[in-house]
């Protein structure tokens, strides 16, 4: 029993509450005053000469990392077999972030589902709606306003550079140079900015929609994005003074989480990991869409397949992004910004007003949705993490029968463990920093 | 070239064939189907392993992805959204009918389960989707993490949400549900959205 007459919890060493001091024995007001070792040397003794095992034999053991540790990138957890301080054995443990995207998606029209699928990567949000409507489109067999398409791809590769600015601020936080994470939030909250302008949200825009885009683009967006291409090249140039040549990021980077191209393709590893092998796979040049053919640009490749080269990979892509809008806005052609058929987009605002046709199809588009003819469909995109793809099987009603998301973050972690082994427990940081997964699109 | 006879003529019968199959087109043993430009087979569940090996082997290097479908309740929404159609059970359609619409070849009978298996090859960018029927009385396929290794955590998923066992996995265990949570959540018929309230009382038992 407690001081107060409560029953207290036992444990194998007795009480566990605290009781007042003048009713503790001067023994256990001993064992209380920071003493951490609670063994006296000479029961330490007694129990090193009965010990009969190995003390050096078996230093295996079994830790837990995550799902709460910061330097996850969210709630991954990673089952770890240690030897000292050496990684044997890794086993990404995911799924605490699953809330049934995909059944969510078969419960929302074509129309909504848009809303649904920028929140799986919610670091490129642009890239999900993207191909959710490539695939809607494909099945619809919908042709696009040009306008539309070079407008999406001015979307998509700002958001290229706001995903990579935030994985140089992530893997600087995770290796230490904690000022660059300051630097990489900044200059994306610069990217963000323009997003919010166009879309109205800084994240999940729901701004691309099946058969074009939601709204054209403001007045003044191109001396904002103008504005953002010239501030920051110098900045990256900044990154560069600061990491890339110090010897310190070098020594932290170079050689950890070494893979090859073989690995990489046998376990289905896309995006800026196989390319960090050598290997050139961008579908941006080699199974073109949008209008990624028109445009000119070069697939950063590395050759080590170390962090190093994933760092570096990811940086070099933010200033061919840059290149790619800067033909963007050249090129960006008039027109209209979404399909004109009005069985797939929504009228515009101001003809509802005069138009019973017009007042009609808005309605049944928001309450019923269109309806997308019977088929299955599989389309991808170059997302930031690796190739990102949507397969969707329509039953001929407004609903998707099956969408499914093929997210390249819940692929690309199965080479943790081959990245991993052998290493020490400090790079295994870097290595999953490298990796650049986010979480919302492994568990979906 | 227009005007060569022979070529005519061999692009009449091209269009003929084009329009009346005699013969199903085959890849790897498998009938081949066209669905909006992208290229389907519809091996058997028998057959898959051999179809997709030869794919391996013919330069499909990486298993993209893969994905399970419950076609349980498949025609169920359309028919009850268009007045046209009358509002029947999707049992009740015909065979004919079923696989039409699910754009099988001949000779495939429709089943609940379908695994869809997508497939990349790097040398010329194509990719190849193999659709393999699964009963429901048997929802079991074979593992191609011998073939592709990257597979083994698509399988899981698939196995997690749907039931499908992929017979001799490494380690078939759930993914994305808690280890012990009853039922395939995106099956057509586990009544999702009906379930009161998850995580109720700690595991302990005491207090809930």
């Amino acid at each position: 029993m407690g001081a107060d007459g409560s029953p207290a919890a036992q444990t194998f060493e007795g009480r566990q509450e605290m009781t007042s001091a003048a009713l503790t024995s001067a023994v256990a007001k001993l064992r209380e005053s920071g003493a951490v070792m609670r063994m006296t040397e000479e029961a330490s003794q007694q129990v090193q000469e009965t010990f009969d095992g190995d003390p050096t034999g078996d230093e295996r053991m079994i830790m837990n990392m995550g799902p709460q540790h910061p330097s996850t990138h969210g709630v991954l957890r990673l089952m770890l077999e240690l030897e000292g301080e050496t990684v044997l054995r890794v086993k990404p443990v995911i799924g605490y972030l699953h809330t049934g995207m995909e059944w969510t998606g078969e419960e929302l029209t074509y129309l909504q589902g848009p809303t649904n699928v920028t929140r799986m990567d919610y670091a490129s949000p642009i890239f999900n709606e993207l191909v959710f409507c490539l695939t809607v489109e494909k099945l619809l067999g919908v042709e696009v306003p040009e306008r539309a398409t070079w407008i999406r791809m001015l979307m998509a590769e700002l958001n290229r550079m706001a995903s990579h600015l935030l994985f140089m601020a992530t893997n600087g936080m995770d290796l230490g140079a904690v000022s660059m994470m300051l630097y990489g939030w900044r200059e994306r909250e610069e990217v963000l900015r323009f997003f919010e302008m166009v879309t109205g949200l800084r994240m999940n825009h729901n701004y691309i929609r099946c058969g074009g885009v939601a709204a054209d683009l403001p007045d003044g967006w191109r001396d904002h994005v103008l504005r953002l291409l010239d501030m920051i090249p110098p900045r990256l140039d900044e990154y560069d003074t600061l990491m890339t040549g110090q010897p310190i990021w070098r020594d932290r980077l170079q050689g950890v989480g070494a893979i090859t191209a073989e690995e990489c393709v046998a376990l289905g590893v896309t995006g800026p990991i196989l390319r960090s092998t050598g290997y050139a796979w961008d579908l941006r040049r080699d199974d073109p869409y949008l209008a990624y053919d028109e445009v000119d640009f070069d697939v950063v490749v590395g050759t080590y397949g170390d962090c190093f080269d994933r760092y570096a990979i990811r940086l070099n892509e933010i200033r061919e992004s840059i290149r790619i809008v800067r033909q963007v806005l050249d090129k960006m052609p008039k027109g209209d910004y979404r399909v004109q058929d009005r069985k797939v987009t929504p009228p515009p605002r101001a003809r509802i007003d005069e138009s019973m046709e017009a007042l009609i199809h808005h309605f049944k588009i928001f309450t019923e949705g269109f309806k997308v003819p019977e088929g299955e469909a599989y389309c991808a995109v170059e997302s930031p993490r690796g190739e990102l793809g949507c397969y969707i099987v329509s039953d001929g009603s407004s609903h998707p029968y099956r969408m499914h998301i093929r997210a390249p973050s819940f692929v690309n972690l199965q080479s943790l463990p081959h990245m991993m082994h052998g290493g020490l427990i400090a790079d295994g940081v870097a290595v999953i920093s490298s990796v650049d997964p986010i979480m919302g699109e492994v568990d979906r | 070239m227009a005007d060569d006879p022979a070529t005519a003529v061999a692009d009449d019968a091209r269009e003929d064939a084009h329009e009346q199959p005699a013969e199903p087109e085959l890849l790897y043993g498998a009938p081949v189907t066209w669905m909006r430009g992208q290229q389907v087979i519809h091996p058997s569940r028998a057959d898959a392993k051999a179809v997709l090996k030869s794919a391996r082997d013919d330069g499909f290097l990486m298993c993209i992805d893969i994905a399970g479908v419950d076609y349980l309740t498949f025609g169920e929404r359309s028919s009850a959204e268009g007045s046209e159609r009358p509002i029947v059970s999707p049992t009740a359609i015909p065979v004919d009918e079923l696989r039409r619409r699910r754009s099988l070849p001949e000779g495939i009978t429709p089943d609940r389960f379908e695994v869809v298996i997508n497939l990349l090859r790097f040398a010329d960018s194509s990719r190849l989707r193999v659709r393999v029927q699964v009963p429901a009385d048997d929802p079991t396929f074979p593992t191609v993490t011998d073939l592709w290794f990257g597979a083994d955590a698509m399988e899981r998923e698939v196995f997690d949400l749907f039931g499908i066992e992929f017979t001799d996995h490494p380690d078939l265990s759930r993914i994305l549900m808690p280890e012990d949570w009853v039922g395939h959540p995106l099956r057509k018929d586990f009544n999702s959205g009906r379930i009161p309230v998850q995580f109720k009382g700690d595991p302990s038992g005491e207090g809930s």
